[in-house]
């Protein structure tokens, strides 16, 4: 029996097409424990989209299994917050509304919970705001919010600060960390960008591409709060680059 | 780069939360008061713009008829409907007319266009619906409406009955098209998110599938709402004892020429009020639309 909260044991994962079968995740296991922030690493096309839509259920035709708690991840649900790149909020509904989703907040522990997320991602104010109305940044924290109210096990993020500005998206990793300081979620991230991984996770996973294959897991033992301009912080980012240089195919070296 | 004060403001909320609101709140209310300043004055230039044809149209009218330069008999002066409709009033018949008509038109229109919603719904959320109900429905649409009034009539009788199905098959279709096609717009990853929340079946139609079908549903709301004022009118001009489509027909074998304008005239008043109520509807519930206003 293992204690980690997240297992990904083995998971192999194929695409079906006209042109033939293309392999997209090969072999992946992973285990995240409670209260980890891991973030996936790769290049584009490495498949680690994918890994996070298998763990959060919306994927289930796989090889191999992944469970949460020991219990085989079937369908999707409120134990697995998902994070989508782009907010995903309901246009319709206002910040307040969109955060409680199917829940009434007419309930008044409902109502003080999304009071309380509102505080926590620095929406005062904005409660009755249309998503028309919002930056990218602050429509993604509304959707983190919307994730946390459901008290999730674990929160799998997919590239959610990608789409956004390099200021706001270091104002957003910065929250992120509040966020996990207040409630220690446990995080799955996928990102493309070093720095992001660097500054936010205890481990780093980097994968190869085609088929997607663990390429190495790198622990980060900087402390909390990281300095993107610490030396200590540049020379991991130099391992991880290195690392991900590797799965990329050598080329000739040119003249100018 | 330019910035519209709404960019800074997030920019700046972005960092340090709720102070940079107040200010800015503060700072906005001058410019707002300018622009309702503006809106009205550009509403009072829009009417005025829009009344000069039919004022002119009603002017030219007037003089021809009152020195008879056209026959009064088929075009009576403006002043003369007036005072017909004034008549029709004050006597009680226009609203006896009026009041049949109104209850067909609603009974036709709530019966079919709560039909027309319901399997449009139906139909766009389960594909097996679709393949059963679409190919039947739509061959049906095509039928002129005309086409089967004497086969209502024979079904049906003169009565209210076969009008108000007449009205009901009319205002069906728009409602069912548009709401199919709604619910078939609704974006597939909005369904994403409602699964990995959990949405119950019942609350992805109530929370996700209705509201964001919701700017077709009220097309085509408004589309059915005239499809069956015309309606009412082919059916009572087709046989009736009361109504103001009947009033119309009795007036034209008395060479009342002025009530069949008055008729006429109640119609395009009635239909305007209606179309203006739905669309004050569209302005209530599609508030959160982000999409070019001109």
């Amino acid at each position: 029996m293992s204690t980690a909260l997240l297992q990904i044991r083995e998971v192999s994962k194929t695409f079906h097409s006209d042109g033939g079968d293309t392999v997209a995740l090969d072999q992946i296991g992973l285990a995240v424990n409670t209260g980890e922030i891991v973030s996936i690493i790769g290049p584009s096309g490495c498949g680690k989209s994918t890994l996070l839509k298998i763990v959060a259920g919306l994927d289930i035709d796989i090889e191999g299994d992944v469970l949460l708690e020991g219990e085989p991840i079937t369908r999707p649900s409120r134990e697995k917050g998902f994070i989508f790149q782009e907010h995903r909020l309901f246009p319709w509904l206002n910040v307040e509304r969109n955060i409680a989703g199917n829940l009434s907040l007419r309930d008044p522990a409902v109502r003080r919970q999304v009071d309380d997320l509102i505080t926590l991602v620095k929406l005062q104010g904005f409660e009755k705001t249309y998503p028309k109305q919002l930056s990218g940044g602050m429509a993604q924290r509304v959707a983190i919010a919307r994730a946390l109210l459901r008290n999730p096990k674990v929160l799998l993020l997919d590239e959610p600060f990608g789409a956004l500005d390099a200021f706001t998206r270091s104002h957003m990793q910065e929250a992120l960390l509040d966020i996990w300081r207040e409630n220690r979620t446990t995080m799955l991230f996928v990102t493309h960008d070093i720095d992001e991984a660097v500054f936010l996770s205890h481990r780093i996973v980097v994968l190869d591409s085609r088929p997607g294959r663990i390429k190495s897991i790198i622990t980060n033992d900087l402390t909390l709060p990281r300095k993107r301009t610490s030396t200590a912080f540049q020379e991991l980012r130099t391992v991880v680059l290195r690392t991900l240089e590797h799965t990329e195919p050598e080329k000739e070296s040119w003249e100018i | 780069m330019s910035l519209t004060p709404s960019d800074t403001a997030s920019n700046l909320i972005e960092k340090s939360g709720k102070p940079v609101l107040k200010t800015l709140k503060n700072q906005s209310s001058a410019p707002a008061l300018r622009i309702t300043q503006k809106n009205r004055s550009s509403k009072v230039r829009k009417l005025v713009l829009g009344s000069v044809l039919p004022v002119l149209t009603l002017v030219v009218w007037q003089y021809a008829s009152a020195n008879e330069i056209v026959d009064a008999t088929l075009f009576p002066a403006p002043t003369t409907i007036v005072k017909s409709f004034y008549d029709l009033i004050v006597t009680g018949v226009l609203y006896e007319h009026l009041q049949i008509s109104v209850v067909r038109a609603i009974l036709g229109f709530l019966l079919g266009g709560s039909l027309g919603l319901l399997l449009g719904l139906i139909v766009g959320m389960f594909n097996r619906a679709e393949e059963v109900f679409d190919p039947t429905v739509q061959m049906l649409r095509t039928v002129p409406l005309l086409a089967i009034t004497p086969l209502f009539i024979l079904w049906f009788g003169f009565g209210e009955l076969s009008k108000v199905l007449l009205i009901a098959l009319g205002a069906f279709f728009p409602l069912y098209v548009n709401t199919f096609l709604g619910v078939r717009n609704v974006d597939s990853k909005l369904f994403d998110v409602s699964k990995v929340l959990e949405f119950s079946r019942i609350h992805q139609i109530t929370r996700l599938v209705l509201p964001a079908a919701m700017p077709n549903v009220l097309l085509g709301l408004r589309l059915s709402v005239s499809v069956a004022w015309l309606v009412l009118v082919v059916a009572e001009l087709m046989g009736a004892d009361k109504g103001v489509g009947y009033m119309i027909q009795d007036a034209r074998s008395f060479m009342q020429t002025e009530v069949v304008f008055v008729g006429i005239i109640l119609f395009a008043a009635v239909g305007k009020l209606t179309d203006s109520f739905v669309r004050l509807l569209e302005r209530k519930l599609l508030k959160w639309q982000d999409s070019y206003k001109g």
